[in-house]
């Protein structure tokens, strides 16, 4: 799928030397009465690939739209690369974050979603380098060589001038991770990317992630039920249950001994 | 009828056309800006565009004329008639415009702009960039019944002298005594502006479709 040549403009910003990139302090998310997250604690180090599993309902997307600044925790502080994302240090206390702190911080965390939400108003090339562009302040040819090694990346070279309309689901998808790497984040965010692919259009997405995954630095938080893939790219698997992690460890662990029961009913029911 | 009358017609539907241009002109301005207020995260700025929009609902755009032109001289100010028909018809329009725009706005769908939250748009790029560019093909059609209801609205400036094509005409029927023929030929007249101007903002909307890649979709004479 990728030529080795377009990886090396894929690079990704430094890793903060092999440590911890996220970190989840007592995080406790609620909807009304219903307790999502509850008091979650976790960590994952940079340039690790970290998969989230659990029944559904068990709060894996709302993890990744919390480290999105999609919404914000009820209590607890979750920070990345050292920095918070939901707080500002103001003469010693932490106090909640302003929105140009929140935007300062966002910007080392690209997230994919599972409907692509392609802009359909930009063709491909400009939803690619609109943000490098207007948000990073790349030049537009900067911003368009780097793109185009994106494209090549994920193996649509050709479609750089079509609307999105005019793509495949896993076309768009792919559009849709090249997007967010040309933001190079530090860490990027997969919620279930294949999930709302035709069967045959999965496999091309999940190898344009995997390529990622081998060949760049970055730090991948995924929620998949693609049990295979998982496997594949994953240094560690979370197990996720009414809001906690309660399992987890590297993905032979997971998916052939795990400790507890619950993991194991998981597994049975999607394996 | 005579020449000079036809002129007097002719001339009026320019009055016509100009009153038109004008407060659609304002009433565009107004709906834009009273449409993304009533989107604002801020509540007082919510409630107040609400209130304007609930006036301006609420009173005739007649009365606001007569308002404007009769009342606010005792107040000091002496409106142009042609000045107090675009006010009145403008404000009153655009608070039916707003309410065009916040359905466009909100039609847009959430994950749109968390898309764009997600590559780090400020709220202004992300409303310049993404959600309106999708918006506006949704407004054109009701804005082209809101500028229809507004020729039609402009009308009413002929209580105020202002020589429009129904103050022309009631002029040239003094004159002549004609009334079947000049009111027929106004009715003419009316269609024809509102027919060009459906058509000018046919061709806006398949514009907007276009540049957000809904060309085909465009074309095929739906809704
Ligand atoms: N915006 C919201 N308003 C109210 N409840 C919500 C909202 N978002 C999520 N929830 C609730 O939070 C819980 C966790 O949802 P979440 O989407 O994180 O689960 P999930 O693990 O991703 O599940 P799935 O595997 O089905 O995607 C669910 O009970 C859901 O109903
Ligand atoms: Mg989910």
């Amino acid at each position: 799928m990728s030529a080795d040549s377009s990886l090396s403009k894929v690079t990704v910003n430094p890793a903060v030397d092999g440590s911890e990139l996220i970190r989840f302090d007592k995080v406790t998310k609620r909807f009304g009465a219903n307790t999502v997250l509850d008091a979650l604690d976790f960590t994952v180090s940079s340039g690790k690939h970290v998969t989230l599993i659990g029944p559904s309902g068990s709060g894996k997307t709302t993890i990744l739209r919390l480290l999105m600044t999609l919404a914000r925790p009820d209590e607890g502080t979750i920070r990345v690369g050292g920095e918070y994302l939901t707080h500002e240090e103001r003469g010693g206390r932490l106090v909640p974050a302003g929105e140009k702190h929140v935007r300062e911080v966002r910007k080392n965390i690209g997230m994919v979603f599972q409907q692509f939400n392609l802009f359909p108003n930009m063709k491909v090339m400009r939803n690619i380098t609109e943000a490098p562009v207007h948000v990073l302040g790349l030049s537009a040819d900067e911003a368009e060589e780097r793109a185009r090694g994106l494209l090549e990346l994920v193996g649509l070279t050709e479609h750089a001038d079509k609307f999105p309309t005019q793509l495949s689901g896993g076309q768009q998808q792919r559009v849709a991770i090249a997007r967010a790497l040309a933001m190079r984040p530090q860490v990027l965010l997969l919620d279930e990317v294949t999930s709302a692919l035709d069967p045959e259009l999965v496999a091309g997405v999940l190898d344009v992630l995997r390529d990622i995954a081998r060949t760049t630095d970055i730090t991948m938080l995924c929620v998949t039920h693609e049990m295979n893939f998982a496997r594949d790219i994953s240094d560690d698997v979370l197990m996720f249950d009414a809001g906690r992690v309660i399992e987890s460890g590297p993905p032979e662990k997971i998916f052939n001994d795990p400790d507890q029961e619950r993991t194991r009913q998981f597994l049975s029911a999607v394996l | 009828m005579t020449g000079p009358l036809w002129v007097l017609l002719l001339k009026g539907a320019w009055i016509t056309v100009q009153l038109m241009l004008y407060s659609a002109a304002l009433a565009a301005a107004v709906a834009f800006g009273i449409g993304l207020a009533r989107t604002s995260r801020l509540w007082i700025v919510r409630f107040l565009s609400g209130v304007y929009v609930e006036f301006f609902r609420g009173t005739s755009a007649l009365v606001l004329m007569f308002w404007l032109f009769f009342a606010l001289p005792l107040l000091g100010w002496q409106l142009a008639g042609l000045w107090a028909g675009t006010l009145a018809l403008g404000l009153s329009y655009g608070a039916y415009g707003s309410e065009v725009v916040r359905g466009a706005l909100q039609s847009v769908p959430a994950a749109q702009r968390e898309a764009a939250v997600a590559l780090s748009f400020s709220p202004w790029q992300r409303l310049r960039k993404v959600i309106l560019p999708q918006a506006v093909p949704e407004m054109m059609p009701p804005f082209n019944n809101l500028l229809i209801e507004l020729l039609k609205g402009t009308a009413l400036a002929s209580l105020l002298s202002i020589g429009e094509l129904t103050f022309e005409a009631k002029l040239a029927r003094l004159s002549t005594g004609e009334s079947a023929q000049v009111y027929g030929i106004i009715l003419v007249m009316y269609f024809v502006i509102a027919f060009v101007v459906t058509r000018v903002m046919r061709l806006l909307e398949r514009r907007a479709k276009a540049s957000v890649g809904q060309a085909s979709l465009a074309g095929g004479g739906h809704r």
